[in-house]
């Protein structure tokens, strides 16, 4: 199981060390760092790094390594996962992920990693368990805290910790009942040089905000539960009602919480929201090279495609770049020639451009590759794939909630060859 | 107000500060002070001083304030074993506390310190936790157990806590069954053969409930246990499949592997025919879909684990072909992975979209990702004949970039891709010869060396392409060197009459200017052959090649069927069987996918592609350490019908080899001596027998294959005698002669060393080449005092097998230096393999049955043991005193069968079945091992034994 965690900052820095049995000298990082060097990014340091005696599991957040230690055959995705919760853990107790805001709450984050894990065994890594022995960190607690002596750890065994119900605790009172639902989707894609599609592909979530007094029972249902072949539930999504009627009966944890995710293959057909015309070309003998892009609006169901952001990676040849955008701002770093174009909202009667001239180093031949242009947008009111709600209920309960559903679709890693 | 401040400092001392903080009787001043010592432990400091002011602090009713101080500690307990007693009686009272939270935090801190001391008194606490009845307690109390083992595993079963561990499973609360079976995984884990998680229907009912109750790491514990249960039938196999499937949706990717995992295992039981069966592959695609869409290091082992699935099951994803699309910005690890699954589902139906892909990859930015898609470029050639033109037409596009990387990477595929397809593209060769000048990479230049002397009937000026390589002949690397030698041959015999000169010259360069003795060799070959029989030579040389196989880094079947069984574990990342390289998996059992009910088929794995024996491409030259070998692997394959003309050189070869390089290497004579005979074992391995007879080195030779003779093998409480292995001559006085043993357990290298210089030795010190077993001295060459002229020394060395390890050739092959005041030296010997046989090699009888039936019958061997008198029980006892443990005999009709076990240091068991016939003095041995190159020499072992 997992032996110990290391905390490493970006300037390579061992800054936090938790053991979970016996002690792991932190010399067993050096494997770590010796893999940072040859990693040309600190994105591309592999996850899983041997060594003679140790095997090391590293996922990069926040540019902080979280290194975990393990010497015996563990799943390694047993081990990322755990490392993501204490992410996700630490941000939720914290506000950020950061180093300074871990020195800060250096005891609790000691207390939190000691009842995340026991001898290598995940023990509570549910967030509303962890609260419940583990008051999170507010202003006002810690004054408190500091006058009355009293403690920011539960003294009570928590509630949910066993119960059929894991992730909801009992006794939950609000004055105003309220469930919001998110329907989030992420469209990744990849469109070739002449602009037809060659992979596209939906990731979606729903997001939820319930605040629900008591033990609420809730159903979703979908007007078209079929988009859904391929979906990963919330441990609380009753698994046997969805096979028999595709619909989502569950009861909610407490607060925020991701009810459920969705992926919507490349064999469906999926509507690809923007079209980019480009002509990136330099001419053999030139130190010029000329620059053209024009965005439009394609599939988006008269919907606006909003917050919009070109970037690319220009050529390492290219000098510098002399651009005139229509509407936005543009930059180019000429140090590691990133270009980003910061377009705003795409507006269908005046397609937004970038036209201008790169010069190239005097005397460099033309440049080997071709950039590709990634996009970022969102699109407000819309799920890209059709999905949509059909109704929420509530059971078990006698109050009245709030209900809301907001659909969103987003850029995920929309790329254009060029 | 953060913690932060904790990290200040002051000038007088930090410790004494804390010190008297902690002793304060200010409860607030004692938590602060008590908040500061483990913010220091956190960053590494050593705080261990304050151990008994932290301790003090432990009585207290404030739960944050224990919390803290035992946290405090797990770190120092370890450090302060007398000191730790004291909180002792404070863990006993808090396992009884109202509050089941202090009693689930005092057993679990408990078990957290390695003292043993301690652990005595955790006994008791303990036992009545697992039976407490709060699950909160028992469940933390089940992960106690395991902890408890691993200080102290006996004092586990004296207590009998892992029966009361297995009864947990049968608990009420899911997570408590959940907890149960992690402990005792990974108690189990360190007892291979213990049946610790006795899988039976009941059990399995009661795990395959609890896991649709417990939380995503229990689901994970109980899916990998469930994995390593056999069903009964078919139809039990389908129902847990059944009850598994909904695991699939689960948001947590691990929980998602190991379903995964026990469904790729338990398929494999279903008949085909069966609805369920399809209805199942078509399930097991999205969510391994999924997975590719989560972050980038979940990518990653997904990806590891997607290539091991692919090659077992290619149907499951032949249509997700666009989801293993590079995207730019994806990892460098994560696009090689992708790339490498690209290949393995590229098909007739896809091929045309993924050399697309594959032309677009190649104008990236990356250069070593650059050269792995041209190089996919060609892999796909090889595979899907109907696309080869296609990618032949792609890779000259690519030439046609003249990206100097990419037009080197791509004329390596292409020799590969003529080596497949003969006397098809050759239309090409113009083109690449246009790009010959920009080649500077070696692995280019021989590839295109290659290219030129194989074609060189259709290459009008072959021999000045070739010329022109030959004026920097000695700056090139050795495998230019090697396949420039080789393509001038081809050349010469091509065309005879305008090449004699170049060849010549090649041939001089090769054999007298030239410090590799591998170009020497193979320059000798050449030369002898053609001025002794041109027409052999031509035979030889121009034979024809045997075509490369599609795929030739497939996964051996066996393998992958034991990494189905493993997948999502470190062993599936690594494509390594998990005894290969996890430190703390002492002994894992093989697992094997179940054969599948009602069909005779067991296995489905496609063949393995074998990669015939080639005498073009350099990566042939072997690239073991191993200087014998290498010598001896005359790199030259001609099909074993030509075997009989090749003799000559071969001769010739070999006496060089002998004569020349040799003895300086070795400090032996061939005269025959034994020294000889220890170090040049390799030569029966490598060498056609034919030679044997060779006069100039029947002396040697003969000493060679009868091993037994010449270099004594010790046995059980027989030592050979010592053998000379380094002679005085070449060591500048130092003579060393050895044997080896086996003492109680302990390997020993027994040396004697001899002065017969003028002047005194010291500073001895030993080192061991990487060897097959990773035999390591464990401690220094303990010569004392100096070594003075005429003086012998006995010297016993012990040795542990935790070195690096090498496969030799031969397999018990030993280079050793020694090195003294004057200078190193070098021989090699061999030791026998009864060395490695540990003490507890007795197998379970029922073990061994069941695991001579899986070891598949390609891996037996046998052997005559020739003129032994003595019957079966004293054979049996003499072998037991070498760690050869008979387990059962066997008579019938008049014939004795033993049937023995042993286990050598690495884990490896060998099975043997030894047949005697009163009467006959010829015994009849029958070995089988999983690694079977190890059988002859158990062999040897028993012969030596039987025979002393």
């Amino acid at each position: 199981m997992i032996h110990s965690l290391f905390l490493v900052n970006a300037s390579g820095d061992i800054f936090l060390e938790k053991h979970w049995k016996s002690v792991v000298s932190r010399s067993v990082c050096d494997y770590f760092f010796e893999a940072l060097e040859r990693a040309t990014e600190p994105e591309n340091v592999p996850p899983v790094i041997p060594t003679p005696h140790h095997y090391l599991i590293n996922v990069l957040r926040h540019r902080i390594y979280f290194v975990a230690v393990i010497q015996s055959e563990v799943p390694p995705l047993f081990v990322i996962e755990f490392l993501h919760r204490v992410v996700d853990t630490f941000q939720d107790y914290f506000g950020v992920c950061t180093e300074a805001a871990i020195k800060d709450n250096v005891v609790v984050v000691y207390e939190l990693l000691e009842e995340m894990l026991d001898n290598g065994f995940p023990l509570a890594t549910e967030s509303n368990i962890l609260k419940e022995l583990i008051k999170p960190p507010t202003i006002l607690r810690t004054v408190v805290n500091t006058i009355t002596g009293s403690t920011n750890v539960g003294e009570q065994l928590p509630t949910g910790q066993l119960s059929v119900v894991p992730w909801r605790r009992t006794g939950v009172k609000y004055t105003n009942n309220e469930a919001y639902f998110d329907v989030i989707e992420e469209i990744d894609a990849i469109i070739d040089k002449s602009g037809s599609t060659i992979t596209a592909e939906i990731q979606g979530v729903i997001d939820a905000c319930v605040k629900l007094t008591g033990m609420p029972d809730l159903t979703l249902s979908f007007m078209n539960p079929r988009l859904l072949d391929d979906v990963s539930f919330h441990p609380c999504v009753r698994f046997k009602r969805w096979e028999a009627e595709r619909i989502l009966s569950f009861i909610p944890p407490d607060g925020n919480f991701r009810l459920l995710s969705y992926h919507v293959s490349s064999q469906n057909l999926v509507a690809i929201p923007v079209y980019v015309k480009h002509n990136i070309s330099f001419r053999e003998g030139s130190s010029q090279g000329r620059f053209e892009l024009t965005l439009g609006p394609k599939q988006t169901m008269g919907k606006a495609v909003e917050s919009v952001l070109v970037s690319s990676q220009l050529p390492r040849g290219v000098l510098n770049a002399n651009l005139n955008p229509s509407q936005g701002t543009y930059t180019f770093d000429p140090v590691t020639k990133l270009l980003s174009w910061d377009v705003g909202k795409i507006n269908p009667q005046k397609l937004p451009s970038l036209k201008g001239s790169m010069s190239l180093q005097a005397g460099a031949s033309k440049p080997d590759e071709n950039p590709t242009i990634n996009i970022q947008f969102k699109i407000q009111q819309l799920a890209i794939s059709g999905l949509k709600v059909n109704r929420l209920d509530m059971y078990g309960e006698k109050y009245k909630p709030f209900k809301g559903i907001k659909y969103m679709t987003k850029a995920g890693k929309f790329q254009v060859r060029t | 107000m953060t913690d932060s401040k904790y990290f200040t400092t002051t000038k007088k001392g930090e410790i004494f500060e804390l010190k008297a903080e902690l002793n304060s009787d200010k409860k607030e001043k004692k938590k602060e002070a008590v908040k500061k010592v483990i913010a220091s432990m956190t960053v590494g400091k050593d705080v261990s001083a304050l151990f008994p002011d932290v301790v003090n602090c432990m009585q207290t009713d404030n739960l944050e304030l224990k919390k803290l101080v035992y946290l405090y500690l797990m770190n120092y307990a370890k450090s302060q074993p007398d000191m730790a007693i004291m909180a002792v009686n404070t863990f006993v009272k808090d396992c009884e506390d109202l509050n089941p939270l202090i009693r689930a935090l005092a057993v679990r801190t408990m078990g957290c310190i390695r003292v043993d001391k301690i652990t005595e008194y955790l006994c008791e606490p303990l036992r009545k936790c697992l039976k407490d009845e709060d699950p909160y307690v028992r469940k933390t109390a089940a992960v106690c157990v395991a902890k408890l083992h691993d200080i102290n595993a006996q004092l586990v079963e004296d207590q009998g806590f892992l029966d009361t561990l297995k009864d947990l499973i049968s608990d009420s609360n899911p997570m408590v069954v959940a907890n149960a079976v992690a402990a005792l995984s990974e108690i189990a884990e360190s007892h291979p053969n213990s049946n610790l998680l006795d899988l039976n229907p009941q059990t399995i009912n009661k795990l395959l409930t609890a896991l649709n109750e417990c939380t995503e790491w229990g689901q994970i514990f109980i899916l990998d246990c469930l994995a390593s249960y056999l069903p009964r039938d078919d139809r039990e196999s389908q129902s847990i499949c059944e009850r598994v499937t909904p695991r699939l949706s689960h948001a947590n990717s691990a929980v998602v592997l190991s379903a995964v995992k026990v469904l790729m295992k338990f398929m494999e039981m279903l008949p085909k025919d069966l609805d369920y069966y399809g209805t199942l592959l078509k399930k097991l695609a999205p969510p391994l879909v999924t997975l590719l869409s989560a972050e980038p290091e979940l990518q990653y082992v997904a990806l590891r684990n997607i290539n091991l699935i692919v090659q077992k099951r290619p149907e499951i994803l032949k249509h997700e072909m666009k989801v293993f699309f590079v995207k730019y910005n994806d990892p460098i690890y994560v696009k090689l992975e992708k790339l490498d699954i690209m290949i393995r589902l590229a098909s007739q139906a896809n091929i045309a979209q993924v050399l697309a892909e594959l032309k677009e990859y190649a104008t990236e930015v990356d250069v070593d990702f650059v050269r792995k898609a041209v190089r996919a470029i060609g892999r796909c050639a090889i595979k899907v004949e109907q696309s080869a033109e296609r990618c032949v037409s792609t890779l000259l596009d690519l030439i046609q970039t003249k990206v100097n990387y990419v037009v080197q990477e791509a004329i390596v595929v292409i020799k590969d891709i003529f080596r497949k397809y003969p006397n098809k593209y050759e239309s090409v060769i113009a083109t690449l010869c246009e790009n010959l000048d920009s080649l500077d990479e070696p692995e280019a230049r021989a590839a295109m060396i290659w290219i030129v002397g194989e074609y060189a009937e259709r290459i009008d000026n072959a021999d000045e392409l070739l010329e022109s390589f030959l004026e920097g002949f000695h700056d090139e690397s050795t495998q230019v060197q090697l396949q420039l030698l080789t393509a001038i041959v081809k050349l010469f015999l091509k065309k005879p009459t305008e090449t004699q000169e170049l060849v010549q010259q090649v041939l001089s360069l090769a054999t007298q200017d030239s410090d590799n003795p591998d170009l020497r060799d193979r320059g000798y070959i050449y030369w002898r052959l053609l001025s002794t029989d041109p027409v052999a030579a031509k035979e030889v040389v121009l034979a024809e090649k045997p075509l490369i196989s599609e795929e030739t880094d497939l996964i051996e079947p066996t393998l992958l069927e034991e990494l189905i069984c493993h997948i999502g574990t470190l062993a599936s990342v690594y494509h390594k069987p998990p005894s290969a390289f996890v430190e703390g998996s002492r002994g894992v059992q093989h697992k094997r996918l179940p054969p599948r009910a009602g069909s005779g088929e067991s296995t489905e794995s496609p063949d393995v592609g074998q990669s015939g024996p080639s005498e073009a491409p350099p990566a042939v030259i072997p690239s073991q350490g191993d200087l014998l070998g290498d010598l001896l692997n005359l790199d030259l394959a001609p099909p074993t019908a030509t075997v009989p003309s090749v003799q000559p050189s071969m001769q010739m070869g070999a006496m060089d080899l002998l004569g020349g390089g040799l003895d300086s290497l070795l400090g032996g004579d061939i005269g025959g001596s034994p020294s000889m005979g220890a170090g040049l074992g390799a030569a029966p391995a490598a060498m056609p027998a034919s030679l044997g007879s060779a006069p100039a080195v029947g002396g040697g030779l003969g000493d060679l294959f009868d091993l037994g003779g010449g270099v004594g093998m010790p046995t059980g409480s027989y030592v050979a005698p010592k053998t000379v292995w380094l002679l005085a001559m070449k060591a500048k006085g130092l003579e060393i002669s050895g044997t080896f043993a086996r003492r109680g357990g302990i390997i020993q290298m027994d040396l004697s060393l001899t002065n017969k210089a003028m002047s005194v030795m010291t500073d001895f010190a030993i080192q061991f080449n990487r060897n097959s077993f990773g035999l390591a001295p464990a401690g220094p060459l303990q010569v004392l005092t100096p070594l003075s002229p005429n003086q012998t020394i006995d010297v016993s060395l012990p040795l542990s097998t935790s070195g690096p390890v090498m496969k030799m050739e031969p397999l018990n092959n030993l280079q050793v230096a020694v090195k003294n005041n004057i200078d190193v030296f070098y021989f090699s010997c061999q030791y026998p393999l009864s060395l490695l046989f540990v003490e507890d090699g007795k197998m379970d009888r029922q073990v061994f049955l069941a695991t001579w039936k899986d070891i598949p019958n390609d891996n037996e061997a046998q052997f005559q043991i020739k003129d032994i008198h003595l019957n079966s029980d004293v054979a049996s006892n003499k072998l037991q005193g070498s760690n050869i443990f008979t387990i059962a005999k066997r008579t019938v009709e008049g014939q004795d069968m033993l049937y023995q076990s042993v286990k050598l240091t690495n884990g490896i068991w060998v099975l043997a079945e030894m047949r005697i016939q009163t009467g006959n003095p010829n015994y009849t041995l029958s070995i089988k091992c999983r690694a079977p190159e190890v059988c002859p020499f158990v062999y040897q072992c028993y012969e030596l034994v039987l025979k002393n």
